[in-house]
């Protein structure tokens, strides 16, 4: 026997999903179905990739229908996160949609003898030397994608594109603004019944008996989970209302103290991870010593998490707004234990959503209602309290710096070392089922503790931690908790936030003790053409600062590029301290190679800059021993209107670069240069995130 | 039995009176622009006009409404017929998820129609109450003062 040749690499998901008419189909009466396996997260992803395919196609924009992605026949393209959609989703249609017009066009010109280079497709007719001589809807029952896409195919060249590069409008917003269902919360099918969850009344806690159901109402009870279904969501609303007040947990203390969590995070069990172990280029002659602090942040989407989910005949179906359907597929099955293929899930969209929330966990609990009422459909929704009590948050994070540099200031030495939880408990990827009823139930499964996604990634808590400056030396150590008091999972920019404010709050600090400037001293120590560039644009772009500044104004400067490999960006932050920190205006500039779709890039990086002063100057998830306090808006604060801050963004053209995602290379250098501003403003060097006026005025009386 | 006006038509609904109005929309009379977001007053998703003032409707008891005048974002405009802010905001791309949009749409037109002219710090604080996660919040108050002005130049 001889092993088969290994399979041409293709590109993005491609290569895992490598049939044509997984991806495309045409229609006899002129539309495209495009259908990719990744999702609407409220990043306008769908739009993007609506333009990659029409563009190689060459058919007009509005022929594409794109389809929601499901595990029954979609492309199964993993997660839909960390900027990767573009890469890995639309670089895949870039090629199947070239292939597939390759293709037809060879059929085409067998048919007619037409050479193919005579052949132009014009909004998918093709238009031989004497007229139209076929098209992909007179083709487009032959069964022509019934293949595995060629390696070798034509890809337009950036010039020959028209709709990808151009600025479209998103498709999905017009129903949006006109309140047409849409999202998951507005899915309603014949014979619905309505459920709630009354989760414990603090983590850990233990059903002390089991409640009787109220009236109108049935109750599912296993283990330490509850939840009550009825004819009406009024009903089911009103009974979890009365349960939660009625039934009794026998609780205790299972959380650290909120005051000590930065002992806690130095102190407790971990797995210590060396990334990088250079000695320094010279011995220092000044080392400096910094530390930040970052509590747990809520994803705190202005939507609840909400699912459908139908049991019947030994086989569930499930509608939900997971960012990874294929793997939640899987822990739904270990959980009901199911056969994999017996559980179908189907995306539809949410509220926005930054990273692993309480998609998936909300869909376990909808299903495990739905199996104690086989054929009725269950529409499970979280309330305000469940989604910022119970949804996974992104750990507590304490980052050391010791930087030390010569005469000049220039850097010989850079130690870097990160204290945290992993920034992964997606489901699917553990021995053991991880979302969140699973390990209430009376015969629980064990909660796995979070991992960090593999370097290659992007990495999770050492996420942005390799400086992209010359740093002479460089020692890199990760610890990673083996302990979770606290569930938490991925967002936005998982460990990169703290790792960028730490970087550039001290490449700040170190430049202004040498007397240097902040700009120039951050150029020297680069190499890479592509960040000094955005740093320039961003410096230009804000000019120079103003004559006569008001009492307590800042400015400050921070950059990275995300996961060291993705979008390039820098920012300036204008603040102004009064009782308080306000950002005024942001500046920011960006690299992100191709760009789909202008306006929609520009408008996801101002979209994480604005919620990146929320993280920087509001957000703190709070907590006694037992539970999360900061469950009602009233308790978890974001930032509003009024002190939402002028946003200014520009891209810089790269159209031959490859095209990176730009969802999240804002987050970091936006709550770094609001730290940096503040130090222009007030001398202090924030610490400790959020930057409220106690917590300045604690870093203030802990300054050397 | 409560009846009242919604979006211009009168309908009668028979929930227990003290049914949320925002579950009374959606759920019995099946319209599914005003979101749900904390049921507490809290975030502004529910927001509805009830006799033309900016409401939180998730707390607001059915039998409230009754004889009054209820306006949800459907009642604004169509695809067909958009208001002048809907049109504005598509114009503005003013939405990343778009889950909070129809109360500030909402709100905005509780705002124009008290304030034709708002100036751009108006805005923001008639539009204070709601929520966004998504950062669109620029976007938003500049579709704002875009339907302002477009509603100034064709009277
Ligand atoms: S749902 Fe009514 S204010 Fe939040
Ligand atoms: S656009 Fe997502 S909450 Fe406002």
């Amino acid at each position: 026997m001889t092993a088969a040749a290994p399979k041409p690499a293709l590109p993005g998901s491609l290569n895992a999903n490598r049939l044509l008419s997984q991806w495309i189909g045409f229609d006899k009466s002129g539309r495209v179905s495009i259908r990719p396996g990744k999702v609407e997260i409220g990043q306008g992803i769908v739009t993007a990739l609506a333009q990659i395919a029409a563009d190689e196609l060459d058919v007009a924009f509005e022929r594409i229908d794109m389809q929601p992605a499901t595990t029954a026949t979609s492309p199964n393209e993993g997660v839909t996160s960390g900027s990767r959609s573009v890469t890995e989703s639309g670089m895949a249609l870039r090629h199947a949609c070239a292939a597939a017009r390759q293709i037809f066009l060879s059929v085409t010109a067998q048919r007619t003898g037409v050479p193919l280079d005579r052949i132009e497709v014009v909004d998918g007719r093709f238009i031989g030397p004497s007229g139209e001589i076929g098209s992909y809807w007179a083709d487009a029952d032959t069964g022509l994608l019934a293949c595995e896409a060629p390696a070798k195919v034509k890809i337009k060249s950036a010039a020959e594109r028209s709709i990808a590069g151009t600025t479209v409008a998103r498709i999905d917003l017009p129903d949006k603004v006109f309140g047409l269902p849409r999202f998951i919360h507005d899915l309603r099918l014949p014979g619905m019944i309505f459920a709630r969850v009354v989760r414990p009344a603090t983590r850990g806690a233990r059903l002390v008996e089991a409640p009787e159901a109220p009236a109108g109402c049935s109750l599912v009870i296993d283990g330490n989970f509850v939840a009550v279904a009825a004819d009406t969501e009024a009903t089911a609303d009103a009974a979890a209302t009365k349960l939660a007040a009625r039934i009794r947990w026998d609780e205790r203390d299972t959380l650290p103290e909120q005051t000590e969590m930065r002992a806690f995070l130095r102190a407790s069990p971990a797995e210590k991870l060396t990334l990088a172990d250079q000695p320094g280029r010279a011995a220092p002659t000044q080392t400096l010593r910094t530390q930040f602090y970052r509590p747990y942040l809520s994803h705190a989407s202005i939507g609840v998490c909400c699912a459908v989910a139908r049991f019947a005949d030994d086989r569930l179906e499930v509608w939900s707004h997971s960012q990874s359907i294929f793997l939640l597929r899987k822990d739904l099955a270990r959980v009901l234990g199911l056969p994999i293929e017996a559980v179908t899930v189907h995306h539809r969209e949410g509220a926005g959503c930054y990273g692993h929330n309480g998609a998936d966990d909300v869909a376990l609990d909808a299903s495990l209602v739905a199996r104690a009422h086989p054929g009725s459909p269950v529409r499970l929704q979280w309330s305000r309290a469940d989604e910022l009590g119970w949804s996974p948050f992104s750990s507590a994070m304490l980052v050391e710096i010791e930087a030390g540099v010569d005469a000049k200031g220039d850097l010989v030495d850079w130690k870097h070392e990160v204290f945290s939880n992993g920034h992964l408990l997606r489901p699917g990827n553990f021995d053991s089922p991880s979302l969140l009823a699973a390990a209430e139930l009376a015969t629980p499964f064990e909660a796995p503790i979070a991992q960090n996604p593999p370097l290659a990634s992007g990495g999770g808590a050492d996420r942005n931690a390799f400086p992209i400056y010359r740093t002479g030396g460089l020692t890199l150590d990760i610890h990673r908790l083996l302990d979770m008091p606290i569930r938490v999972s991925s967002l936005r920019g998982l460990g990169a936030m703290v790792n960028v404010l730490a970087i550039e709050a001290t490449m700040d600090e170190l430049a202004a003790t040498a007397g240097r400037d902040p700009v120039e001293y951050r150029l020297t120590h680069l190499d890479d053409q592509r960040a000094k560039d955005v740093i320039e644009a961003v410096v230009a772009m804000a000019g120079p600062r103003p004559a006569a500044p008001p009492d307590g104004y800042g400015r400050g400067l921070a950059f990275a590029r995300y996961k060291g490999t993705s979008a390039y960006c820098a920012v300036v932050a204008e603040i102004e301290a009064e009782e308080q920190v306000r950002v005024r205006r942001l500046w920011i500039a960006a690299d992100a190679g191709e760009v789909i779709n202008p306006e929609g890039a520009a408008h996801q990086i101002e979209g994480g800059a604005v919620q990146a002063c929320s993280f920087a100057l509001k957000e703190a998830v709070t907590f006694d021993r037992r539970g999360i306090t900061s469950n009602a808006w009233e308790t978890y604060q974001i930032l509003r209107f009024e002190d939402v801050p002028q946003v200014m963004t520009q891209l810089l053209p790269r159209p031959d670069l490859p095209p990176v995602g730009v969802g999240e290379c804002a987050t970091g250098p936006t709550v770094a240069a609001i730290a940096n501003a503040i130090h222009d403003a007030l001398g202090v060097r924030p610490r400790t995130m959020p930057f409220t006026a106690d917590n300045l005025s604690l870093d203030m009386g802990n300054a050397p | 039995m409560t009846a009242f006006y919604l979006n211009g038509t009168t309908v009668s609904v028979d929930l227990p009176a003290d049914t949320p109005l925002l579950t009374a929309i959606r759920n019995e009379l099946a319209l599914f622009g005003s979101r749900f977001g904390c049921g507490a007053e809290q975030c502004g998703s529910c927001m509805m006009l009830i006799d033309g003032q900016a409401e939180f409707s998730c707390t607001r008891p059915l039998d409230s409404v009754a004889g009054r005048d209820v306006i949800t974002v459907e009642g604004l405009g169509t695809p067909e017929h958009p208001h002048p802010l809907q049109q504005a905001f598509l114009a503005e791309q003013a939405g990343q998820c778009g889950y909070c949009l129809s109360g500030m749409l909402i709100s905005a037109a509780a705002l124009l129609s008290a304030n034709p002219q708002p100036d751009e710090a108006e805005v923001r604080t008639a539009l204070n109450r709601n929520l966004c996660r998504c950062g669109a919040h620029n976007r938003i108050v500049r579709a704002v003062l875009r339907a302002a002005d477009q509603l100034r130049d064709t009277p």
